[in-house]
Order: structure tokens, then sequence, then C-alpha cells
């Protein structure tokens, strides 16, 4: 019966279409590093996905009602790890995003993303009336500003940020009426522009990182460099693309992370637009399937656990091209599947696993 | 599996039919398919219209600004000869290339480059996280050997890469170093301050000395150069160049010998010298031992070496000149003597000198029995009895008042970094100081210039030549405002608050008696403090001082700590001084010493002045003279050289043969003209060749020479032939 429900109804396709955004991946990371000091990290990545496909299965395994049941301790523990790495995280990059435990870093932030998308998925399933009183929003909100705040503390501006859709997510989705959508939209705006007037909260060089989108040549060596490099990777590619490692801009060290933030622009620079659309329509594909995963999840809480993973994934692509092309500002998002780094690919994995997870339990009742 | 299911889970059941609502579900779908239209728009408007211009840029990405350097303006006297200049020299670099492992190169390199291996290695790990094209400098001021070697080794060490920079070269062993100052790279807290606004990380900057104040002027402005580059980052080639506008060469108001001439003077001893020209505030010398070499710190200086000058305790790179605040001793009497003529009092004082007097309940000590004194034998006596009275009388805040007036307490604005200000005691001072008050008793130190005060050299001769040109202060300074764009001039001003240009009202008496005073000093007579440094035809005034250091007491040991401090303020002439010196010797003892070493310098002024002065005024003093013009030309024949004429056979000798003979045979004519300054040149005399000739030159006595020498010098310096 068990092996009867992993053969079939696990997501095949869904499945293909990752490995195939993997392997381009893989080739791009190649591309892009081998000039540079970072070059041996496409075969990490190899690792990486490696990995995330086991920790896939694994999860896909387990059934979801469980990981749900044990939700709260996982806010809490991961809470604690939050305010662990506030005192005793290990300090790079200008921030402590990290807990050392001997050779293995770990992040809690990132993990942070899936407890957040479980626990979206059962505090909206389980509110039961279609309509969302104050207190309902107001305690979503609190549930997800907490640990938003002290990611942002720490300070990690772009993965606090990636908290947002899945409240996003989960009041839309758990019935959130226009009104109230209106007022909290206002009193947001509102919210956001105190804070960046105030300059408390935010960094000189956070603000400076982004604003530079809209004129990247006020601040032509710092993010307004990284931006306009961008621009001009992707733009020289034109519609045919310089082809496979022979991208000048970022073979030629000009392009700033190009195998991580600014993948998106590595690639399009070598494959053009072409390369570029097929891409995204890759990517496209994928949220559509994603969705009728959604759409077929055999309960609620199947069905907001996928969206939940929805919302992230989309918000993470729209930001990372949306910076690549220009439109959006520098934030270190990385490109899901794409860009290099381990727990951006574990996280994705292990969303992934959780969506094949809701579609293998569709018809179990 | 299907048991766990039957168990409670945390989702309702009642929920579990329910779905999300199809119609939020595709609105998400469309939401999406909005985004990624957006962004697919963006990726056309980007690769698609626009291809082109960003190709363009992709290709104008790999030019790379490289500065031109600015020659930074050298540093002259005010006679234009060179002081500081610069000098070009090649700094090597370790340009990475990909493909290349380099450490295989490091020993040939090391050997060839005469470097440390070790240190070449480290200087590379220390190197490893910078960007690949970011070359890495491994030695500066390369000798010709290792360029050679360079550029034999083009093809098996690509990576070694050189580059033109340029240094400063100071003059050696500390020559004016504390005036000049010294360059060297803007630190991380200076690119804090606002003043630094325009520089960037690398830049070489002024920080001391007249490199300092006048740094902006003195860097000009970069230029920059376009250098294509390869993807790798080396050069390709240049396209266009913005030229560098070079500093401006600086004219001080230092006279290179007067320089020499006051280093000289100081010798080994501690202290400093400043001459200065009293009628404008020119700085002619400025000296400042120990010294340093300051082309030490033009290469980064080791931390060895900047420890040791730091921790010397007898501060090298402190500026003596206008940063040892040291008591005064008896060169303040000048200004106590000041004080007591405006006020009336020292007119008709007479003082009993038994060795001391005693005054507020203490005896205090003279070091001779002067007898009885005016105020016109106490000042070359420097009776301290007569001054310990005087004070008395005055009290602390009058003597404050003309101290203050002076200049003493006050910075005077020099145009040198971190001057310091000094101590002029009163009673609000001490009552803000300490908050206590001040006891009647201690003025009688200040008296003598000794208690709380505490002067800079360049204040006190500010002050004492200052009160020689009848109240006439003036702005000290090493470059005259004249040289600077006229933005500046204000600019240096506000920097530099101080004392400044002044005029403090004094009585004719106060002034003729001070001068009469200062200039009895150097005259020979008992007691005169300065006699020592008597000069013979030349009017030189000045003040000695040995001021007593804390805790010394009466201690002559030249050289020891407790020994008390030789000052001497000297100046010619004595009254409206052209030249004023201060020599500071720390712990040098008695004063006369010092004043032995101002007599050397103002003779060294004083004899300059005279060869100038004689020189041009001889040529200028003079109508043009007419000038003897001797030709040689050929005409007719105008007489035989009778066959006696001695000369004759000579002339035959020199002179070609006649062409024929006949009146209208062609000779050789010599003759010598005087030609005037506008006139036809006449024809004096016609000869033969060789005729003997007659002076034309007057000769004139010894004593008419002597006195056409000394017409238009200044009166003081008659008497005395160059």
């Amino acid at each position: 019966m068990r092996r009867y429900l992993s053969f079939r109804d696990f997501d095949w396709v869904l499945l293909g279409l990752m490995l195939m955004l993997c392997t381009i991946s893989i080739f791009e990371i190649y591309s892009a590093t081998q000039n540079t000091k970072f070059h041996g990290f496409a075969g990490k990545q190899v690792y990486w996905i490696l990995g995330g496909l086991v920790a896939m299965f694994i999860v896909s395994k387990i059934d979801y009602h469980r990981l749900l049941d044990i939700v709260w301790w996982l806010y809490g523990f991961f809470l604690l790890a939050l305010v662990a790495v506030k005192l005793f995280g290990h300090k790079a990059l200008g921030g402590k995003r990290w807990l050392k435990f001997g050779p293995i870093s770990f992040q809690p932030s990132e993990w942070f993303k899936l407890v957040l998308i479980l626990l979206m998925a059962l505090y909206f399933a389980n509110l039961g009336a279609r309509t969302l009183s104050w207190r309902d929003i107001f305690k979503a909100i609190a549930l997800v500003g907490l640990p938003m705040v002290l990611v942002l503390m720490q300070p990690d501006l772009g993965t606090a940020l990636t908290y947002t859709p899945i409240l996003l997510a989960g009041l839309f989705l758990g019935g959130i009426h226009w009104k109230q959508a209106a007022i909290l939209g206002t009193v947001g705006i509102m919210a956001i522009v105190g804070v960046w007037t105030s300059g408390k909260i935010l960094k000189p060089y956070q603000k400076a990182r982004l604003t530079s989108f809209i004129n990247p040549d006020n601040d032509p060596r710092g993010s307004g460099y990284q931006i306009r490099q961008s621009l001009i990777a992707v733009g020289s590619g034109g519609v045919w693309g310089k082809g496979a490692e022979q991208g000048s801009q970022t073979q030629g060290d000009f392009l700033p992370i190009p195998h991580a933030d600014f993948i998106f622009a590595a690639f399009s620079e070598e494959h053009g637009f072409t390369g570029a659309f097929l891409v995204l329509l890759l990517y496209f594909v994928i949220l559509m399937r994603l969705i009728q995963n959604a759409q077929t999840a055999a309960d609620m809480s199947g069905s907001l656990l996928v969206m939940g993973v929805v919302a992230v994934l989309t918000f993470q692509i729209a930001v990372n091209v949306g910076m690549v092309i220009g439109f959006m500002p520098v934030t270190g998002i990385p490109l899901p599947l794409m860009s290099y780094g381990g727990s951006s690919v574990l996280f994705t994995f292990l969303a992934l696993g959780v969506v094949m997870n809701v579609r293998m339990r569709r018809f179990v009742n | 599996m299907d048991f766990r299911f039957q168990k409670m889970t945390a989702v309702d059941k009642v929920n579990r039919d329910e779905k999300l609502p199809a119609i939020k579900l595709t609105v998400v779908q469309y939401g999406i398919l909005l985004m990624m239209l957006v962004l697919v728009g963006g990726l056309w408007r980007l690769q698609v219209l626009g291809g082109d211009t960003w190709r363009v840029l992709a290709e104008q990405n790999r030019i790379r600004k490289v500065p031109v350097l600015a020659a930074r303006g050298k540093l002259l006297d005010r006679d234009g000869r060179l002081l500081v200049d610069s000098y070009p020299s090649v700094s090597c670099f370790l340009v990475r290339e990909q493909n290349r492992n380099i450490d295989v190169d490091l020993p040939l390199i090391a050997k060839g480059l005469n470097l440390d291996l070790e240190q070449l290695q480290a200087t590379l790990h220390r190197f490893r996280l910078s960007p690949g094209y970011q070359p890495i400098p491994i030695k500066q001021d390369i000798s010709p050997d290792e360029q050679a070697f360079i550029e034999a080794h083009r093809n098996e060490l690509p990576e070694l890469e050189t580059i033109d920079v340029e240094r400063r070269l100071y003059p050696r062993d500390g020559f004016a170093a504390h005036l000049i100052g010294y360059v060297g790279e803007v630190s991380e807290e200076d690119l804090n301050n606002p003043k630094f606004a325009y520089y960037e990380p690398g830049d070489v900057v002024g920080k001391a000395g007249v490199e300092e104040t006048y740094d902006e002027i003195l860097r000009g402005q970069d230029g920059s150069m376009d250098v294509i580059v390869d993807s790798h980052g080396r050069e390709m080639g240049r396209r266009g160049i913005q030229l560098a506008t070079p500093g401006k060469d600086l004219k001080l108001t230092i006279d290179i010998d007067i320089q020499r001439a006051a280093e000289n003077a100081l010798g080994d001893a501690n202290g400093a010298v400043v001459a200065m020209d009293p009628r404008n505030g020119e700085i002619l010398a400025l000296v400042s031992h120990p010294s340093y070499d300051p082309n030490a710190f033009a290469v980064r200086i080791g931390r060895s070496d900047w420890n040791k000058l730091i921790t010397d305790p007898n501060h090298p790179l402190m500026n003596k000149a206008i940063q040892d605040q040291l008591a005064p001793g008896s060169t303040f009497k000048v200004i106590m003597a000041t004080a007591g003529l405006q006020e009336g009092i020292a007119q008709n004082l007479k003082v009993m000198c038994n060795g001391g007097g005693d005054f507020y309940g203490h005896f205090f000590k003279c070091d001779h029995h002067h007898g009885l004194l005016s105020i016109h034998e106490a000042i070359p006596e420097s009776c301290d009895t007569y001054f310990y009275e005087l004070a008395q009388r005055l009290g602390i805040d009058t003597i404050a008042k003309y101290g203050t007036a002076l200049g003493i307490g006050t910075k005077t604005g020099i145009d040198l970094p971190n001057e310091m200000a000094g101590v002029m005691p009163s009673q609000q001072w001490k009552m803000k100081t300490f908050h206590e008050k001040w006891y009647a008793g201690e003025v009688i130190s200040v008296g003598i210039g000794q208690g709380a005060l505490e002067v800079t050299p360049i204040q006190l001769v500010r002050a004492l030549s200052g009160i020689a040109s009848d109240g006439h202060m003036v702005r000290p300074h090493l470059v005259n405002l004249d040289q600077l764009p006229g933005q500046y001039r204000q600019a240096v001003l506000d920097t530099f608050v101080g004392s400044g240009e002044k005029q403090v009202s004094l009585g004719s008496d106060t002034w003729m008696t001070v001068t009469e005073g200062m200039a009895q000093a150097t005259q020979p007579g008992l007691y005169h403090t300065a006699e020592g440094a008597h000069l013979e035809g030349i009017d030189f005034a000045g003040k000695t001082g040995t001021a007593q250091v804390v805790g010394g007491g009466d201690t002559h040991n030249k050289g020891g700590l407790k020994t008390p401090n030789a000052w001497f303020v000297g100046m010619a002439p004595r009254r409206n001084p052209e030249i004023a010196v201060v020599v500071l010797q720390e712990h040098g003892d008695w004063g006369s010493g010092s004043a032995k070493l101002a007599a050397q310098i103002i003779t060294a002024y004083v004899n300059k002045k005279r060869k100038q002065e004689g020189n041009l005024l001889l040529q200028a003093s003079k109508p043009a003279a007419p000038v003897e013009v001797g030709a040689i030309w050929s005409g007719p024949a105008v007489e035989e050289i009778p066959e006696s004429h001695p000369s004759r056979d000579e002339a035959a000798a020199r002179v070609g043969h006649p062409v024929s003979g006949g009146s209208d045979q062609m000779r050789m004519h010599a003759g010598h003209f005087m030609v005037a300054a506008s006139n036809e040149p006449e024809l004096a005399e016609t000869e033969s060749l060789f005729p003997s000739r007659k002076p034309q030159a007057p000769t004139k006595s010894p004593a008419a020479l002597q006195a056409e020498a000394s017409v238009g010098l200044p009166e003081r310096f008659r008497g005395v032939m160059p």
C-alpha cells in the first residue's frame, strides 16, 4: 500500500521540472564561476541537490498532518533558536545569522520559512469561519511579526521580507474581507513610511540598497554598481545570448555574485531573451502545477500548505528576477533552485517535499 | 498508517472537506501570470529592444578609469631656491592571472627584486580574498637593476607590473623638518573628518607643517585616463586622457641661509629658534631640536621607528617653536617694564637691590647685589629685586592686561598646525582653572617670568619685537598671502586664529626706555647680561632669560633635567627692528649662552644683507659709464710708420702685406672707442696695433671708494666694508 502510494502519486512531473531547473543551474553556476575564486561551487551544488532530493523523499513520506500536529512545538523551538542566534551567533558577513556546531552551520531563519508555512496553514484552516475577525488578523500578524523582528535584528532584511508573502497568502486565502484588506494596506503603508523616515530601524546602508535601484548611477560604487552591471549583462545578451561560458560580463568578473544573487543575469547574458523566457516559462509551469496540487488537496490545511509554498516561491522569483532586470532593489534573496546555496536548495526541496506530501495523500480520507 | 489517521489531528474534522474557494485560486493564478508577464516585458525591453545599447555598454564596461596623478607643488625659499621637491619613483605590483600559479614564481621574484621570500608569501596571502583584477603592491622605489630584471623577465613573469609614482624628497638630517612637515597616506579616521570630504583612500596628504596647512594648494588635481582592460583586468590599450592640474609651487618666507645659520647655532642642544621679520611677520628661520628625517615618513614608517620617535623623552616630533610652553624667565621683564612705564610707575621707581627683597613675608632672591637701580639699569642688568617691586605695585591683573595685549596666553595665529597658547595667569584665570583664589604673593614670581606663566618661543619673539616696533604686532607666517589664490587667503586667516596683526598703543617714552634698555644689555658693562654677545658695528639689542624649572632651584649643570631653560630674544636694530630672533635652549642654563647663539644668527643675516645691498647699490648708484670698445678694420693707409719706430717690425709681422704700394693701398687699422649709452661711437684715437694704452677708469682713493660704497646703506651698516 505504501509503496503504491509513493510510486504512483508522487508528482513525477513536478520533480522532472524541478530537476530541469537544477540542471540548468549547475551548468550556469559552473560557467559563471569557472574563472573566479568560486570555482568548484558547481560541484558543491550537485551535492546540495542530491541532499535535497533525499530530504524531499523523506519529508514526503511523513504525513503532513503529523507535521501540523507538532507545528507549535516547532515554532517555539525555532523562535528560541533565533534568540540563541542573537546571543551566541556566529558573526559573519556583517551579521549574526548562524549557529555553529562544529563544522555544521545552522541558519534558523531559513528553516523558519517552512515552519511559518505550516503554521499559517494550520491557523487559517482551523479558523473555520470564512470571514476573519480583526482579532484573528492581529493574531496572525503577531505570529509572523515576532520572528520577523528577530530576523531583522540580525540584521537580515532579505530573509525577513520573505515571511510576508506567507502572511499575505494566509490572510487572502483565509478569507479576509476586502475592506479589512484596504485598512490593513493603508496602515501598512503608513507604518512603512514611518519606519523609513524614522531612520532607526533601517540602517542607512539598507535604505541605500533599497533605493539605489531607482537610479543606480547615484551610487556607482555600491549597490548601484551591482544593478548596473546586472542590467548590462542581461541587456547585452540580446535575443540569442552570447553563448554558454561566453558572457563577457560574467566571465570578466564584472557581475557580482554571479553564482547566487545574480545567477539569472549570468544566464540571461549567455542565453539571451530566448533562454530567459524559457526559464521563466519553466517557473510558471511549476507554479501552476503547484496550484493544481492545491486545488486537488484533500483538505483545507493541505491546500493552504501548498499555497504557502507557492507564495514564498513566487515572491522569491519576483524579487530576484525583478532585481536582476532593475525593477526591484538588491536584497540578496535567492532564486529558488537556480541560485547556489545549501539552505536555499534545501528549503526549496523540503517545501516541495511537503507539496508532494499533500498531493500524495489527496485521495486518502 | 490508517490507524494513525483515526487519531484526532490538529485539524478539525469539520474542516476536512472544506476546500479553498476556487475563485481565490484563480485570482492567484492570474496574479502569477501577470507577474510573469511583467518580468518578461522587462526582459524584452532590456534584451530585445535595448540589446544594442547594452552591448555597447558592456564594451565600455571593460574600460577602467585610472587616475593620472597630479605633481605636488614644490616648496621654495624666499629667494626661489628649492627646499622640497618630488622625484619620480617606480613601484612594482603583482597582477594575478587566473590561469597562472604564481607561487612557483615567488622565489625567482624574491631574488630579482631583493625581497624576503617569506614576506612576499605573506603579502600574497593577505590579498587572497580581494578581487582578482586588483594588483598587489610588493615593492616601492625599485632600483634600475630591479626594473631591468622585470623587463628581462616579461615572458617568464608576466604577473609583474610597474607603475610610475611621485615621491616627496625632503632635506636630509631633519633640516627645517618641523616647518616643512611631511606627507603620508590619508588614514581611516581622517576620512571621517569633513575636512577630508574630497579625499579617497590611498590619497597622499600633508600631515604636518606647511605640507599640511597648504595641502590643498600643493596637491593639485588628479586627472584620469581610460584604460581598456581584457576580461582579466590586464591593460590592453588607452583611450582618452584628462590631464592632471599640477599643484602650485609655494614660496616660503624662509631664507635657507638664515635657517642653516640657526640650525648650526643650536647645534646639538634641545630647544628651538625662530627668526622673524617684525615688520611683516615673515618667518626667516624656524628650528626645533631634536629633529627627525621626514623622508622616513614618505614611505610608510615602520612601527618600531614610529614608537621610537613617540617615546623619545626629547620629543623629536614636537615643534618646540610653537608648542613648547615654558616659563619665559627674565625675558618677561621687558613686558613688565612696558607695563610699568605705561602705568606711570616705573619712570621714577628706584629700588635698592641687596641680593633680594622681602615681599609678602618671604625673602625673594636676586642673583647679584645690584645696588640702587632705576628702570634704565634694571633691564640690561636683569635685576630680579627691581621687578619684584614692580610686580607688587602693578598687581597681577594689570600685568595680565599688558601680557594679554602683547599676545601672551593666546596663539599667535602662525600658519602651522597645533600651535599652543601658553598661559597668562590672572585672578580670573586662576579661578576658572583651579577654582581657587589668587594669592597676592604669587605675583612676585610672575614679575620675573616664573610662576604659572607659560610662553612659546614664537609668542615671545612676537611680543618683544612688537614692543620694539612701537606696539606694531604682526601675524607670524611662513607663506605670504599673496602667494595664495583669492579664496584661500581668508580661509587661512580663519583657520589659524590668533593674536595676529594688531597695534598696541605705547607712549613714546615707554618705547624709548625699553628699547634702550634692551640695547644696553648687549653693551659691555657691569652685570649686563648679554655683553658676551656684543656685535661690533651692528645695532643688536635683546633680553636674556634664565628660567628655572619646577623643583630646579639653583641647579646649574648644563643639560641636566633640573637646569634652567636658557632664553634669549634679540633684534637688530633696536627700534623698528627688521629681524628678531628667539633662542631657547632647554636646560641650557644661563640665558647669556643663548644670546651668543642669537648673535651668530644676526651676524649671518647682516652679512648677507650687506652683500646683497652692497652689490646692488654700487651698480645702481653710478650713472652708466661709457663702455670701451676695441675694433680692427681695413681701410686706406693713413700714414707710414717711420722706420725707426720700435713697433714697426711687429706691426709688419701682424699686418698683411699691403696690396700695392701707394696712397690708395688698403691697410688694417686698430683703435678703441668710448661708447656712451645712447651715443654714436666716436673715434677717440686711431693708432697702429698695440699702441700703449692710457687707462680710462679714474682711480679713486680708498676713502672715496668707501664713501661711495656706503651711499644708500642704512645708517647702522655703515662704517664696515663688506
